[in-house]
This record gives C-alpha cells, sequence and structure tokens, in this order.
C-alpha cells in the first residue's frame, strides 16, 4: 500500500488520539504536533509498525519561541521512511523552566550526538541519554547561547577601541 | 602518587594494562581538528571516545541575524571541499521559502557546478584514502585536476575555495566562453587522469590489503547511524537525493547510483570513484543541454525575482524600481515571508539539509544545517572498535570527515 499524508494522520490519529495536538502541511512536508510526554511512544509507533516505516532520523534540532509562554522550547524531528519516499516533521513543545524530553536514542543511534546539540544550545535534558554533555561549546558554558535571550554583539556599539578592526 | 625513585607516576598507572593514547586534535593523520581519545592494547583499539567542536562558529547563531544573500557566505565554510554545492543548497532553500521558479537554463548550469564539486570531494578524499595507505603519488597528481575545477570556479563567481556562488534565483552574471572552454578542458583531459589513477588502486595489492575489510559498517547500522551520501551507499543502500527527491531538475539527467556491499573502505573508495564516472557523464548531459539554447534563450542566467535578486548596476543607475530594489536588498531590508522549510541536497558527503524558520522578519528566525558528516561521525567509534590504530586512520579518511561542516 502507498502512505499517503492522509493516513498517515488518520492511523496516528487512531492510535494516539488527542496526543497528535496540529497538524498541517508546508511546502509539501506534513508537520504535527505531539503532546511533549508522548514524543517517544510516537517514535516508537512510527518506527515499528510495518505500515508507518519511519526509521530513519533525518534531523533533530530545537528552537526557542520566547514568547509562547509554557511551551517555549520546540523540539524538532525529521523523519524520513526511506521505501515509500515521504518525509514528514514532528514537533513537541516543553517548558523553558523544565525541558525534559524523552531521548531518541534508544530508537536511532545517531540521535545521541544530534540531542548532546540540542542540549548544548537550549538545554534540553534528554531524560535517559547516556552520554548528555556538551558537544560543540566548552564545558564550562554556563548558558545555552541560541536560545533568543543571548543577543549578538550590536554592530553599531561604539564603546569598543577599534583602531585596528574599526566598523 | 607512587613512589619510583624519584619518578612520580599517577595513581594506577602501573596496574593499568593499557594505553592512552590523544589522537589529535592536530594530528596530520586526521585531516581536520578533532581529538579522538584512544585507549589501545597494543596496536589494537578497545576504546574511542571523539570530541569535536574545535572549529565551532556558531553559524546558526550568526544566521539569525543576516538578511539571506549573506548567509551564502556561511554555507562556503561548512565542506569547503564542495563549496560550490552548499550554496547552491542554500539557494535551492532560500527559493524554495520565497516561491522563485528558476529556469531550465539556471537549472542545468547549477547542475554542471555541482557535478564539478561532487567531482573535486570525491577527488580529495579518494586520493586522501591513498595517502593514508601510503600512495603519495596519486595524491599530487590528480590535484593538478582539482585545480582545473577551481578554476571554472574562478571564471563563474571569481573565487576558488570559499566560492559564494550564485545568487537567489540564479548567478549573479553568464557564464563566459573561457569558463566553457575551461569545462571542455576538463571533460577532456580528466577522465584518462582519473582512470590513471584507478589503476593504480584497483589492482594494487597493497591497497586492497589495507581496505578491504576493514571500516566496515552493515547497512542496518549505517541507518541508525543516520549515514548518508557514498558511506551509506557503500553499505547497500540506493538512497540518494538527487533521486529521491531531485531537485535543480536533476530528473531530465540519465545517471546510475552506485553501491557497495560490505560498507568497508574498498566499498567507499569504488563508490566514490564511481560517482565520479557518473558525475562526468551528467557534466557533458548538462553541457549539451545548455548549449542547445539558442539566441535569447542562452542568455539566461537568472530567473525573473527583483525583490531578491541584485539588478545590473546600469539600471540601478538609470531605473527608479531597480535602485529600490537595489537598496532593500543590499541593506538587507527585504521582508522574507513567513513560513518553514525543509531543503535538502545531495553533497558532497551526504544529505545536506537546511531547516529554515522565518517568522516574516528580514532574516530567519532559525537556521539549522543538517550536516551529514557530524551525524555519521559518531558511528566512529563503533567502526573502529577491535581493530588496528593503522586501519582506523584509513577508516577516519574515507569516511571524508571535514571538520568545518561537522562543528558548523
Amino acid at each position: 500500500m502507498s502512505l499517503t499524508h492522509e493516513t498517515i494522520k488518520e492511523t496516528l490519529v487512531a492510535q494516539f488520539g488527542d496526543k497528535i495536538l496540529a497538524w498541517e502541511e508546508s511546502y509539501g512536508m506534513a508537520c504535527f504536533t505531539v503532546q511533549a510526554d508522548h514524543n517517544l511512544k510516537v517514535l516508537t509507533f512510527m518506527n515499528d509498525d510495518p505500515a508507518m516505516g519511519f526509521q530513519f532520523l533525518t534531523d533533530l534540532t530545537g528552537v526557542h519561541y520566547p514568547d509562547r509562554k509554557g511551551e517555549e522550547i520546540a523540539v524538532v524531528y525529521h523523519l524520513h521512511n526511506l521505501k515509500e519516499n515521504i518525509r514528514l516533521r514532528m514537533k513537541i513543545y516543553v517548558p523553558v523552566e523544565k525541558p525534559d524530553v524523552y531521548t531518541a536514542t534508544g530508537l536511532f543511534s545517531g540521535a545521541n550526538w544530534m540531542e548532546r546539540e540540542t542540549f548544548d544550545f537550549y538545554g534540553v535534558n534528554f531524560v535517559g541519554h547516556p552520554d548528555l554533555r556538551r558537544i560543540l561549546n566548552v564545558d564550562e558554558m554556563d548558558y545555552f547561547p541560541l536560545r533568543k535571550e543571548f543577543p549578538l554583539e550590536d554592530q553599531t556599539r561604539i564603546d569598543k577601541d577599534d583602531e585596528m578592526f574599526g566598523r | 602518587m607512587l613512589e619510583q625513585g624519584n619518578i612520580h607516576l599517577p595513581e594506577g598507572s602501573i596496574e593499568k594494562q593499557t594505553t592512552t593514547l590523544n589522537l589529535g586534535p592536530t594530528h596530520p593523520a586526521t585531516h581536520g581538528v578533532f581529538q579522538n581519545i584512544l585507549e589501545m592494547d597494543g596496536e589494537r583499539i578497545i576504546k574511542a571516545e571523539s570530541t569535536v567542536g574545535y572549529i565551532h562558529r556558531a553559524f546558526e547563531k550568526i544566521a539569525e541575524r543576516r538578511p539571506l544573500y549573506q548567509i551564502t557566505t556561511l554555507t562556503d565554510r561548512l565542506n569547503y571541499c564542495s563549496s560550490p554545492l552548499n550554496n547552491m543548497g542554500w539557494h535551492l532553500t532560500c527559493e524554495k521559502l520565497l516561491g522563485v521558479k528558476t529556469p531550465k537554463r539556471v537549472d542545468y548550469l547549477r547542475v554542471i557546478i555541482m557535478e564539478l564539486s561532487r567531482i573535486s570531494d570525491h577527488l580529495i578524499c579518494n586520493s586522501i584514502v591513498g595517502v593514508d595507505t601510503g600512495a603519495y603519488t596519486g595524491f599530487l597528481y590528480v590535484m593538478q585536476y582539482r585545480e582545473l575545477i577551481y578554476e571554472v570556479y574562478e571564471e563563474v563567481c571569481g573565487s576558488r575555495l570559499t566560492t559564494n556562488m550564485g545568487r537567489i534565483g540564479g548567478f549573479e552574471r553568464n557564464f563566459s566562453d573561457v569558463a566553457f572552454q575551461k569545462i571542455e578542458k576538463f571533460l577532456a583531459e580528466f577522465p584518462g587522469v582519473w582512470k590513471e589513477f584507478e589503476n593504480l588502486f584497483n589492482r594494487n595489492r597493497i591497497f586492497i590489503e589495507r581496505t578491504v575489510g576493514t571500516g566496515a559498517i552493515s547497512a542496518e547500522r549505517a541507518l541508525n547511524y543516520g549515514f548518508t551520501g557514498p558511506n551509506l551507499r557503500a553499505a547497500g543502500v540506493d538512497y540518494d537525493v538527487r533521486v529521491h527527491s531531485p531537485y535543480s531538475s536533476y530528473e531530465d539527467f540519465d545517471f546510475i547510483i552506485p553501491v557497495g556491499t560490505t560498507g568497508d573502505n574498498n566499498d567507499r573508495f569504488q563508490v566514490r570513484n564511481e560517482e565520479i564516472w557518473q558525475s562526468l557523464s551528467i557534466i557533458r548531459q548538462a553541457y549539451q543541454k545548455v548549449q542547445a539554447f539558442k539566441g535569447t534563450e542562452a542568455d539566461v542566467y537568472h530567473a525573473d525575482a527583483p525583490e531578491y535578486y541584485l539588478p545590473a548596476k546600469a539600471d540601478v543607475y538609470t531605473k527608479m524600481e531597480a535602485l529600490i530594489y537595489h537598496f532593500k536588498i543590499v541593506m538587507g531590508e527585504t521582508e522574507i515571508p513567513a513560513g518553514e522549510v525543509y531543503q535538502s541536497i545531495e553533497g558532497g558527503n551526504g544529505e545536506l539539509g537546511f531547516y529554515l524558520i522565518s517568522d516574516g522578519g528580514r532574516t530567519p528566525y532559525r537556521l539549522h544545517f543538517r550536516r551529514p558528516c557530524f551525524i555519521y561521525y559518531q558511528a566512529y567509534s563503533e567502526i573502529v572498535k577491535d581493530t588496528m590504530l593503522s586501519d582506523a586512520i584509513v577508516t577516519l579518511s574515507s569516511l571524508n570527515l571535514i571538520a568545518g561542516e561537522m562543528d558548523a
């Protein structure tokens, strides 16, 4: 049988009901939101169910939305069914005070470093991750640099002595 | 502290049966800045721990404050062995978000450039595998022909390594006659050279014994680790973004995807070799298609997207609209439509993806690069476990790890 966005949506809603929070299509890719504590259940179902077969984790990353109260941090999974050649985007939202997310390392070995990178940049605490350390930044860093409250240097600042590298 | 005469040894070091070896961060055999802490039993590796991030430059953060066209220079510095591929991938991402439709001639010109840079990427990787197995000559020999590719880049965009090539919607200028002559020269001279290079290795007993059966990974593990590109194909999975989700009119071309069987160093080498031949064939096809455009069609080198494509200088001086667009583009004052796109291309070493979120402002809200070698490098410690150190070095280079891409 061939898999379409509609059949995926029907299967997921039948399986998880109201845990699937939103469904939309943008630029040809189906994108849905899952209740945060159900991410691993949905991923496992997508991986194991013979009709779904989303066994390839293309990408895992985070996004920070400081204006969304209670769901500031988004974790975005890009899944790929290589046989049917369908890509999906799955999102979960967690509060910035307690960004706990179940790890996907049990399903995908490749999720290990991707989760470490997301932890490094956004401070997402992947529960059950075997080795949750910073990966690209120095270990001593005590903040999460890709969060929006860390602005880049203002290019118009004038308090620096820029004799050599004047702007 | 243990006292042995005047020598102070750390506690436990006498009882310890293994040696800890630091391979990197700046070891000549790693071809890039990354570290492996190896636990060695003689020459056998029992445990490897990889450390990355030495040249992390926070591109994703920097990109959040740049207009789209300024991000092209950041993508140059990801996989710097094939910068034009990254540039084209980025332009395709922007075009997808902005809804810009490129003319066929632009697609074909892009295909020529992308396949040239794929050749330059594979050429470096395979000749470095040769260097690490003791054959320096091949590397020096084929390097002359990478120079020809770089001359084509130079003719098309003016620079060689970090190319910043093309614009959203096409190229900054049409290919000159000299550029086409250089492409022709490359197509005429390179195949003979590459055949010689192959002959040097493919029936060379030392090379075969060093590479067959070393650094192998099964298709199942490779998929689980998120392998893409030649490394995945060497394990026997025929996944190629050019075929699975065609971009830039790749569906118009006739080519095959070479696959290996065992996923070892030799398979990776052979897959890259064959891909070079396929790339040459694609370049020939694209070249013919480009030559078939006649009259005004032969002058098309960009899409009609005045809001994002910098207008010609003569128009800026004489026309009001062109002046306005010029100002808005250069100052980065063009609003990007809100949306989320994921666009991937078949990069030099795997699926290079761009995940771009725009909230309707002038810069991306979030930009994430799916860097293939960051993802597959984590399999390294599993691959080299229980192998010899000298094989691990060959594995490192045959995986085609580029530090710039890994650390973004």
